[in-house]
């Protein structure tokens, strides 16, 4: 097979691990500082898709363009439902809270049913078709772009936890609960910011996505799964983990379906999975627990 | 007293004589009338389709061959049908739930389901219920070779499909000079695509096609991106490109040949997805050159234009296919059953499906009749390509309204 070929194959799945690598940002930070996993994180990125797909097809607004309002959108829903919903169930066990964001997901899944119906929905941008060819390397447009997109909106993130003033209070909520209650922090309200800022992460990566993939309403748990496949991988809490996991993932899909057989690519990704819990229970740069 | 009280009851009085006249009269008029009544009420058929989940698509596209029927039916003096539409929703587990359901329901036939692997859940079922079942599209070869005693498929089965598919490639070849050395081939990974699969395995040879496959790739019918897939395809340097996929995995390979600019000599899709409305329309230009060997219809047979014209007038706009023709076959068998066997019972219904000999058909071939197994084994495929939105059929010459269009136009000259 030609040396171009594989890059090709590896470009593309570096692109889309990016974008995973986003979706599962959203996650590792709710968990890194909140303490809470979202089992429905998926189903909150298929509610920006389909935000994403109704403003197309309303007013074809470009998804790229509607990623920033989009993702208002879902901070908004995420702060909300972190103040309203969640916030009563942090000090509850934790399979209370499982059941509690199991239950947001089947409701979300089957609320997006009756609005959109159980087709696969898309967009069809101007450059849906378009590609890019650098010598023998041809890279799909719609991957490109949402690759630098997902690069873009990650180091904001990154940039907002590590220089803003809000962000080192939300770093400090998540490395001592005690001391950020005692030096007078409103720990409640950073936590519903976190979930916020990890519910627009995930918006953000939903209308990044819907370059790339339709959207169904079941296409949510299989979202959730893979951004907790990525998350443990990289490393639960740990925001750089998530984007190295994402693009390990990424690639490792698009390899073990080029080297091998593509209707098996998953099983590549569950069996580094399954590596990772056995040799590096923390994950690819999770700290190991004290 | 008692006397005269016996004597009275063995006596026939002019009022009771009347009244047991009248009684025998009514007893004997209205007996006719029942038998009618038992033939005259409409069969109840219980429509088992994917209307929802990965294949809604082409379940919703099936409707469309059940909602055309009743006029045509009508018109051909068949008794009417009482259709129970039952959702299938694409997952063969809730398919053998809704067949259970529609048989406590009273459905007395069933008709349905699209695909083998809900069909074959469906088959089960009817077989141990005793009720008449009519596969409308489903190609595992393997659901009529059961023994079942109420399975009927007036479909073609997986070698079917690929020996008249190659049969149709050598009349292709023979009338453009084209020999193509080599092919990729790709296919969906469910229940049809590894039937299809197995299938070339065993049929192909027997043809002594001018090329050899050089990959097999198979990929999940859940994928939602392929662009692995068409690299690897691209990779192999195949001229021609073999496919058995549904219909959102045939845009998505669309999209990707384009986006990694690879356009090869010719594509023959060899199941569903290529010549459907939605990837035509989707696609524009783009869905432009796609031969697809494929269970169809002979255009010039006068029931296939009626059902051109019932369609067109029903939903305009929307070119005729397999899945409304071989749905609407599937009634036609039932209503034609029904009105044979002047009941509604599901021995003497079934009895009278085995006995079918429908020569007014629209489907390829010589008409509709089932073997011992259930099976009818004189249909024929037809090759059919895309062209600016609409359906030619291009082979075989009987049955062929328009000449093929060789190699397809690449993707980056179409304007």
């Amino acid at each position: 097979m030609p040396l171009d070929i594989y890059l090709n194959v590896a470009v593309a799945g570096v692109l889309t691990g990016l974008v995973y690598g986003l979706m599962a940002l959203g996650l590792s930070v709710i968990f890194g500082v909140v303490r809470v996993v979202n089992f429905a994180h998926g189903e909150m990125m298929t509610i920006a898709m389909y935000i994403a797909v109704t403003l197309f097809s309303a007013f074809h607004l470009d998804p790229l363009v509607m990623m920033v309002p989009i993702a208002a959108v879902l901070f908004a829903f995420g702060y909300v439902l972190q103040k309203g919903f969640i916030n009563p169930f942090i000090t509850r066990p934790e399979h209370s809270q499982f059941l509690l964001l199991v239950a947001v997901a089947i409701v979300i899944v089957n609320v997006l049913l009756i609005v959109y119906g159980p087709d696969a929905q898309n967009v069809q941008t101007s450059y849906a078709y378009d590609s890019f060819q650098i010598g023998p390397l041809i890279v799909d447009a719609t991957k490109a772009y949402a690759g630098l997109a997902a690069i873009v909106v990650a180091a904001a993130l990154f940039a907002f936890f590590q220089y803003s003033t809000v962000g080192t209070a939300i770093r400090a909520c998540a490395d001592n609960y005690t001391g950020a209650l005692v030096v007078g922090l409103d720990v409640k309200h950073l936590y519903a910011l976190t979930f916020g800022l990890g519910a627009a992460c995930v918006g953000a990566a939903g209308t990044i996505l819907l370059l790339i993939f339709d959207v169904t309403p079941a296409a949510g748990p299989a979202y959730t799964l893979l951004a907790f496949v990525i998350v443990i991988t990289g490393g639960l809490g740990s925001m750089p983990g998530a984007l190295i996991g994402g693009v390990m993932i990424g690639l490792t899909e698009a390899m073990a379906g080029l080297l091998f057989t593509p209707s098996a690519k998953s099983m590549f990704s569950f069996g580094i999975l399954v590596l990772v819990l056995l040799f590096r229970p923390q994950g690819i740069m999770g700290k190991r627990a004290a | 007293m008692n006397r005269k009280s016996q004597s009275r009851t063995g006596q026939v009085t002019r009022r009771s004589f009347g009244a047991g006249l009248g009684a025998a009269g009514l007893l004997a008029g209205t007996a006719p009338f029942n038998v009618l009544r038992a033939q005259g009420a409409p069969l109840k058929v219980g429509v088992l389709l994917p209307r929802s989940g990965l294949q809604a698509g082409i379940g919703q596209d099936c409707q469309r061959g059940v909602d055309i029927a009743a006029g045509i039916l009508k018109d051909m003096g068949m008794p009417s049908l009482q259709i129970m539409n039952a959702d299938t929703e694409t997952n063969v587990d809730v398919a053998r739930a809704r067949a259970e359901k529609l048989i406590a329901d009273g459905a007395q036939l069933l008709v349905g389901a699209f695909d083998s692997g809900q069909s074959t859940a469906i088959a089960q079922v009817a077989e141990q219920k005793g009720i008449p079942y009519v596969i409308n599209i489903a190609a595992a070869p393997q659901i009529t070779e059961q023994g079942y005693k109420f399975v009927f498929r007036n479909f073609h089965t997986a070698p079917m499909i690929l020996g008249g598919a190659f049969a149709c490639q050598k009349d292709l070849f023979a009338e453009t000079g084209a020999a193509p050395k080599s092919a990729v081939f790709l296919h969906v990974n469910d229940t049809f695509g590894t039937a299809m699969q197995k299938g070339i395995g065993a049929v192909m040879p027997k043809f002594n096609m001018p090329y050899t496959i050089k990959e097999t790739i198979s990929y999940d019918p859940a994928a939602r991106d392929l662009s692995v897939e068409i690299a690897k395809a691209k990779a192999t340097g195949a001229e021609i490109l073999m496919v058995v996929s549904r219909l959102n995995d045939a845009i998505l390979l669309t999209r990707e040949m384009v986006k990694q600019r690879w356009s090869p000599k010719a594509i023959f899709s060899m199941g569903p997805g290529w010549y459907e409305d939605q990837y035509l329309k989707t696609l524009g230009k783009l869905g432009d050159g796609p031969i697809s060997f494929v269970p169809w219809y002979d255009p010039n047979k006068p029931l296939s234009k009626k059902l051109e014209a019932a369609l067109a007038k029903s939903f305009p706009g929307v070119n005729l296919n397999t899945n409304h023709v071989y749905t609407f076959e599937a009634l036609l068998i039932a209503a034609d059953a029904y009105k044979r066997a002047g009941s509604a019972d599901p021995k003497k219904l079934a009895d009278a499906i085995r006995t079918t000999n429908i020569k007014d058909n629209a489907s390829t071939g010589p008409g509709i009749q089932f073997n011992a197994k259930g099976q009818n084994d004189k249909l024929k495929i037809s090759a059919i390509q895309n062209r600016g939105g609409k359906l030619p059929t291009v082979a075989p010459k009987d049955a062929a309204n328009a000449k093929v269009e060789w190699p397809m136009k690449p993707y980056d000259k179409r304007a």
